[in-house]
């Protein structure tokens, strides 16, 4: 093993404590509900009005991260669902 | 139809969730579709392990309460193509998990994957009675330690009595797993040797994982030790185990006993 592979292989604790303080961050936010839990629920509730949905036909995708967090929601919507609310 | 193993041990903190993951990659790599699930209701802890805790949306529970459909609890691996984790719930409590509904989850995930990997709770409770109860195989994870092997013993003896295969009267596969084994340690006579730990359990062993710093880094960084790094000596040992998971016969070797006589004097001396 080089000096090099050693240095690289010490860096992992600081990787860990960023990870446990983001994932700790959204755990904590008191129901474990954070911001972007709330945005799905809500946003889903309100295709719900308009479109029966289906589970099959919904993905729901999260990624968190220190500074952003992205929110995926992909609904198909059929096309007949889609004329009687027009 | 995929095979189902529970990954156990009764003691809790002796490597389960880091075999579960390990093994799990450990297959994927060899290209098989592989799903890990956490039975580890309210304190789960392989999305962590796995590098997922960010991509969380729905877990088990939601399944089982037909609240979300499998597919979309399942996460799938951002390095492995075909490593899929479904995740605990951290907020609910084990009485969530319903025999029936495990029932139903289990029979959907051995009709796609390859290989159905269930992470036990510790204990011999509610949790880890439905992580056994459709296992087709059992990797017993043991240390060398009197405690680890006692609890190991028990639960032995719960997957010969208290799972689906014992129940219809058929003969439950059982591999020992021994983790955190320590070269120097067995060098100087202070652990369990591995045929004391044979004997006493007389199972089949299926591999031996050295304790390793290895293993901590690749939980740091959020990855099965077989992928954060695959030359290391522990991923190497999960490897093998895995192959011999697949129905391979490899010879075992144990760490650290091939060492020559300068790594013998040394391990003295540092002794
Ligand atoms: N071979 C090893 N070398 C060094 N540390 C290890 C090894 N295997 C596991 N560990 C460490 O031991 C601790 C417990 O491991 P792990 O979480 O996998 O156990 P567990 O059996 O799943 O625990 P629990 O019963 O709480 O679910 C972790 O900190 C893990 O990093
Ligand atoms: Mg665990």
């Amino acid at each position: 093993m080089s000096i090099f592979q050693l240095f690289r292989k010490q860096r992992s604790a600081p990787m860990a404590r960023e990870r446990l303080q983001v994932l700790l961050a959204h755990e904590r936010s008191s129901t474990g509900a954070d911001l972007v839990s709330i945005l799905r629920e809500e946003i889903l509730a309100a295709i719900a009005k308009h479109v029966q949905l289906d589970n099959d036909k919904v993905q729901v995708k999260m990624d968190r991260d220190e500074h952003v967090s992205i929110l995926e929601i992909d609904v198909e919507i059929p096309l007949d669902a889609a004329m009687r609310a027009a | 139809m995929g095979k189902v193993i529970v990954v156990t041990s009764g003691k809790g903190g002796v490597g389960k969730t880091t075999s579960s993951a390990a093994l799990g990659a450990a297959l994927a790599q060899r290209g098989e579709k592989v799903v890990v699930v956490d039975f580890d209701v309210g304190l789960r802890n392989l999305d962590l392990v796995m590098g997922a805790e960010r991509r969380v949306v729905y877990d088990l529970v939601n399944v089982i309460q037909g609240e979300a459909k499998l597919t979309q609890a399942l996460i799938r691996d951002k390095r492995l193509e075909t490593l899929f984790l479904l995740p605990a719930s951290q907020t609910r409590d084990k009485d969530a998990l319903t025999p029936e509904g495990v029932e139903l989850v289990m029979a959907e995930l051995k009709r796609v994957f390859d290989w159905v990997i269930c992470d036990s709770p510790a204990g011999i409770e509610r949790g880890a009675t439905l992580a056994m109860r459709h296992a087709d195989m059992a990797v017993v994870v043991t240390n060398p330690e009197v405690s680890s092997v006692r609890d190991s013993d028990r639960i032995i003896g719960l997957l010969d009595s208290k799972t689906l295969k014992a129940e219809r009267g058929e003969r439950m596969e059982k591999h020992l797993l021994l983790t955190r084994y320590d070269p120097n340690r067995a060098e100087r006579g202070d652990m369990l040797k591995v045929e004391d730990v044979l004997e006493i359990l007389s199972i089949p062993l299926i591999g031996i994982i050295p304790e390793s710093m290895d293993v901590l880094r690749a939980s740091n960084i959020g990855a099965p030790v077989t992928l954060a790094d695959a030359r290391s000596a522990p991923a190497m040992a999960y490897f093998d185990a895995a192959r011999r998971l697949a129905g391979e016969v490899l010879p075992i070797t144990i760490p650290g006993e091939k060492r020559g006589l300068f790594g013998k004097i040394f391990g003295r001396r540092a002794a």
